[in-house]
């Protein structure tokens, strides 16, 4: 069950990176009018920054190894 | 081709008609004991509910205006998931201790277990989600209409509506009301999840996934000029500078404000509305399914999303601004790119979405409708315990009742509504009804504080600030109320405008109502609860919720006082449930008990909570109260008691941690103990050989000594030659004899650290020479010669202590002359530096040490022989030598001669030079 703590701190460590690359002012950093291969910049940064939150907690929770 | 009317109608039903198979089977695998949906992923997949049909077509409407605020309704999901891990988990434990089965429940059952707090919480979220039922239904009935018109791509008429039973919502309702009626009421006890359903929603999240990833790829690549949709690519260049299209690639956050606050209340919203809580906390099979879904869930919200802005860019491209709605992009852009199927498919998928949510939420509404609006007011009519035999019936048809009033009610709504504003915009103004249900329930779990009256009176205050602020204005915007009270205030009071109270301006509607809402539910419900000290039922709740990842014993048996008889409450439980499943759950209680039969159980706090729980499943934790508390007679608690009780159970859990802790001390104090009594031990046996080796060596001297003194006095006659030669011999045993005890008693002071140890710089040459002097005589009388080589140079100190060292030397040389032949005796001594030290040896040519007792000479009383059998020593000698000069940091050992003889050597390390090199005399 000590493992689980951890686990849980990791959590919601990833939780408040999450809401700074979200909710912060960093968002409004990449609110440019730039395109890249015709997609904004900003949606670039706020789903490239999804994906790294989803990779990240699917890497936390991995079962355990035997 | 053409897709008309009956065949897309067909297919709908045909999908319709899959979902019943599939989930009769999952629920007929289930009674089997073999269930589908007891996996994680299927779990996660149920949280997809989420996803509506006003998300599988909103998102791309929202997009295409070029607003980015429909991404925040999924970010604040994703990062509140992460929390889950506490916060779910706690919620879905202390509901399956509670058999909590609905929102109202959870809330009810934690504040006092009160009836009217249950009927608010119901209240409100009839109100608030029946809308949003409405809302999807419309989607399914706008959807058909455009797809009908293939391959023209036109807007429906808002003016024109279809009659009732041409109207595909209106038989969509009906077979939804049947589904849920067959999938979801087929027992009252909540132990009993709906597998089936669960099923068939886990299915349909899959299907309107792909269907969005099938528009969206097929888009995207058509944008690139592959696939079908080349003309995509050609129009996109060509268009690419129109405003439609400019807006698309400049997204814009809105204000930030508002992008945090419609996070914050999605992030809300996952959990609370009542379709969420059914399918994450009461449809659960397994706790640890929530891991998996913590990184499931968002990644499912990823995938749906992930081709919105390309889909959105497909539609301002493909149609004339303003022509054709964004909201219908998902479904016209595969029209107008002549893609019939794929229209299909994507309205296939609008359908699951929309009768995913509704199915759903249409069953938590109608359990909290059932079991905490209609019981109660029944329960009050009948005064008490109702008079009907077999409840259980009468409870199924309740809620079957009230399955198909709430699909109706909610396709009345969207018959009234139309396209008004209130329908059209009330996905968020529903996020923020539930909304209200955070306060309360976050408390619950985390906080013992918190009344009865403070919950009611936060929950009232939060809605009455909703209703004001967000419906009654949506209703204006409808055109059903007078605009100005929303302009300018009612009654002309600016400062109570329903959408810039207090003069808060410029934010968004909804994040208005939420700031609002959300501090007049915290405010009302901390200022109510602080009005008095929760009661004993509260407190024993509390207890039970906030602590239920540590308590193992409930502490209801501790707090509930009276008598009941069993069997009164076995009828209890017959009458509400099915009588098989009352009797098996009752004897499976009796059996963990340790009792044989369930009419023995003791009727005690711990069975009388069990009856209260078993029928909380069914009809509620306040109703289930009331049920019991009828057929038993409880004493109430004094407050004090209470806290006493409480105290003393969490003073008995310090208590607990305190001997846990002394009795490991305890432990590891024991094996030192044990450790040491072994050392004492072997000490111990080894002190006895060596008294029994003492007392041996001694006695023979002894006996020597007594018998030449009895010759001597029995026998006066002796001659004069006998006589010396026996007082001779009296004499050398009588010495041997002292110099025996004289070394015991030295190996003694030595061994047991108690010797006088002058320690000083000596110089061994001067010592050697010293120690030769003193053998002298013993060399003349054996005829031995010896041989000195000193180191050159002066001053060979070491530190030690002199007398000493003489003795070890003396010792040493006189060994060495026992044991040479007499007359061609040669002992050689030899000094000279060493490593980090002294090294003496002395060598003599006798006989030698044999290799396998080199080390045993130093043992205590080893003697070696000499040839002969008389021992020449006392065996204490070379002992007393090791003792010496290991004091003093040094070693001693035995070799064998070239030569055949013995070689004793020893060395000691350097003593320091006291200044001008002399050794300090004594």
């Amino acid at each position: 069950m000590r493992r689980s703590n951890l686990t849980r701190q990791r959590l919601t460590a990833l939780a408040f990176l999450g809401s700074f690359l979200f909710f912060s002012p960093l968002t409004l950093v990449f609110d440019r009018p730039v395109a890249l291969l015709g997609i904004p910049l900003l949606y670039h940064y706020l789903f490239g920054a999804w994906a790294l939150i989803i990779a990240a907690s699917a890497w936390i929770l991995r079962p355990d190894r035997e | 081709m053409s897709l008309g009317g009956p065949l897309i109608a067909g297919i709908a039903f045909a999908y319709l008609g899959l979902l019943f198979a599939l989930a009769h089977w999952a629920d007929r695998r289930a009674d089997q004991g073999r269930s589908v949906i007891a996996r994680p992923t299927v779990y996660a997949l149920s949280l997809a509910v989420y996803c509506t049909a006003w998300t599988f077509y909103g998102s791309v409407g929202r997009a295409a205006s070029g607003g980015l605020g429909f991404l925040a309704i999924y970010l604040g999901p994703t990062l509140v998931v992460l929390l889950w891990g506490s916060l779910l988990g706690k919620m879905v434990r202390v509901s399956k201790a509670e058999r909590i089965t609905s929102l109202a429940d959870f809330i009810a059952s934690r504040y006092g277990k009160s009836h009217l707090l249950g009927g608010l919480v119901t209240v409100i979220a009839v109100i608030g989600v029946v809308p949003y039922i409405a809302l999807q239904l419309k989607a399914i009935s706008r959807s058909f209409t455009i797809l009908q018109e293939y391959p023209a791509v036109v807007m429906p008429d808002p003016a024109a509506t279809q009659p009732i039973w041409h109207d595909t919502a209106f038989v969509v309702a009906l077979l939804l009301a049947l589904f849920t009626i067959l999938f979801g009421t087929r027992h009252l006890d909540a132990s009993e999840r709906h597998e089936g359903l669960v099923a068939a929603i886990a299915f349909e999240s899959i299907v309107k996934l792909l269907a969005f990833l099938a528009v969206g790829l097929f888009v995207t690549l058509g944008l690139h000029g592959w696939g079908g949709g080349s003309e995509l690519a050609l129009a996109w260049v060509s268009r690419a500078g129109e405003d439609a299209a400019q807006a698309l690639i400049q997204p814009h956050l809105g204000g930030f404000g508002d992008w945090f606050a419609i996070s914050f209340l999605a992030a809300l919203a996952v959990m609370f509305l009542p379709r969420q809580f059914q399918v994450a906390v009461v449809e659960i099979s397994d706790e640890r399914h929530i891991q998996r879904a913590i990184w499931l869930f968002p990644l499912y919200l990823f995938l749906i999303n992930l081709f919105v802005l390309p889909i959105a860019m497909a539609g301002v491209i493909s149609f004339e601004a303003g022509g054709v709605d964004a909201d219908t992009f998902v479904l016209t852009v595969p029209m107008a790119l002549g893609q019939p199927w794929l229209a299909l498919f994507v309205f296939i998928g609008g359908l699951s979405a929309a009768t995913g949510m509704v199915i759903v939420e249409t069953i938590s509404l109608s359990t909290m409708v059932s079991n905490d609006l209609l019981l109660p007011a029944l329960l009050r009519r009948w005064g008490g315990l109702p008079p009907e035999a077999d409840m259980g019936r009468l409870l199924l048809r309740i809620r079957r009742g009230a399955i198909l009033a709430i699909l109706l009610l909610g396709y009345l709504y969207y018959r009234l509504a139309g396209d008004a504003y209130a329908l059209v915009s009330i996905g968020l103004i529903s996020f923020a009804a539930v909304a209200q249900f955070a306060p309360p329930i976050i408390a619950a779990l985390y906080w013992r504080g918190g009344t009865r009256e403070g919950a009611l009176a936060g929950l009232a205050a939060g809605f009455a600030v909703w209703l004001y602020t967000l419906l009654i204005p949506s209703f204006a915007k409808s055109g059903w109320l007078p605009l100005d009270f929303l302009d300018q205030g009612p009654f002309g009071i600016a400062a109570l405008k329903p959408q810039a109270l207090l003069g808060l301006e410029g934010l968004n509607e909804i994040t208005h109502a939420l700031i609002w809402s959300l501090t007049a539910n915290i405010g009302a419900f901390l200022l109510v609860s602080a009005r008095r000290m929760p009661d004993t039922e509260e407190l024993a709740q509390a207890s039970a919720y906030v602590d239920v990842f540590k308590h193992q014993r409930r502490p209801h048996q501790a707090l509930w006082r009276g008598s009941a008889e069993i069997a009164e409450l076995m009828a209890l439980a017959e009458r509400f449930l099915d009588k098989e499943r009352a009797r098996t759950a009752f004897t499976r209680f009796a059996n963990s008990r340790g009792v044989a039969k369930a009419a023995d159980l003791p009727a005690d706090a711990h069975t009388v909570h069990f009856a209260e729980t078993l029928l909380s499943g069914a009809i509620g934790g306040a109703s289930a109260r009331v049920m019991v508390a009828s057929v038993t007679k409880e004493e109430t608690l004094g407050l004090d008691e209470v806290l006493d009780i409480l105290d003393e159970a969490s003073q008995i859990r310090a208590y607990s941690r305190e001997l846990e802790r002394k009795s490991q001390e305890l432990e590891a104090a024991t094996a030192e103990l044990r450790a040491a009594n072994l050392r004492l031990q072997e000490l111990d046996r080894l002190k006895d050989d060596f008294m029994s080796s003492v007392t041996h060596e001694l006695r023979t001297p002894l006996a020597s000594i007594r018998a030449f003194s009895e010759i001597l006095h029995d026998d006066p006659d002796l001659d004069v030659e006998e006589r010396q030669r026996f007082l001779g011999i009296l004499v050398s045993e009588t010495e041997r004899l002292s110099r025996l005890v004289n070394q015991v008693l030295d190996l003694a002071k030595i061994e047991s650290g108690h010797a006088d140890w002058q320690t000083e710089d000596v110089d061994l040459a001067e010592v050697i020479e010293q120690a030769a002097i003193s053998v002298g005589q013993l060399l003349q009388d054996g005829a031995l010669r010896l041989e000195m080589i000193l180191a050159k140079g002066g001053g060979a100190l070491v530190r030690a202590d002199r007398d000493r060292l003489m003795q070890v030397m003396v010792n040493l040389l006189s060994n060495a002359a026992k044991f040479s032949p007499p007359g061609t005796g040669f002992i050689q001594l030899h000094l000279e530096g060493a490593d980090a030290g002294w090294r003496v040896s002395v060598t003599d040519n006798g006989p030698g040490i044999p290799e396998a007792e080199l080390e045993r000479g130093f043992e205590k009383f080893h003697q070696a022989s000499a040839g002969g059998n008389k021992p020449l020593g006392t065996g204490l000698g070379l002992p007393i030598c090791k003792q010496i000069i290991e004091y003093f940091d040094g070693r001693i050992w035995a070799e064998v001669a070239p030569g055949g003889g013995a070689r004793l050597v020893f060395e000691l390390p350097l003593g320091q030079r006291a200044p001008g090199g002399k050794a300090e005399s004594k």
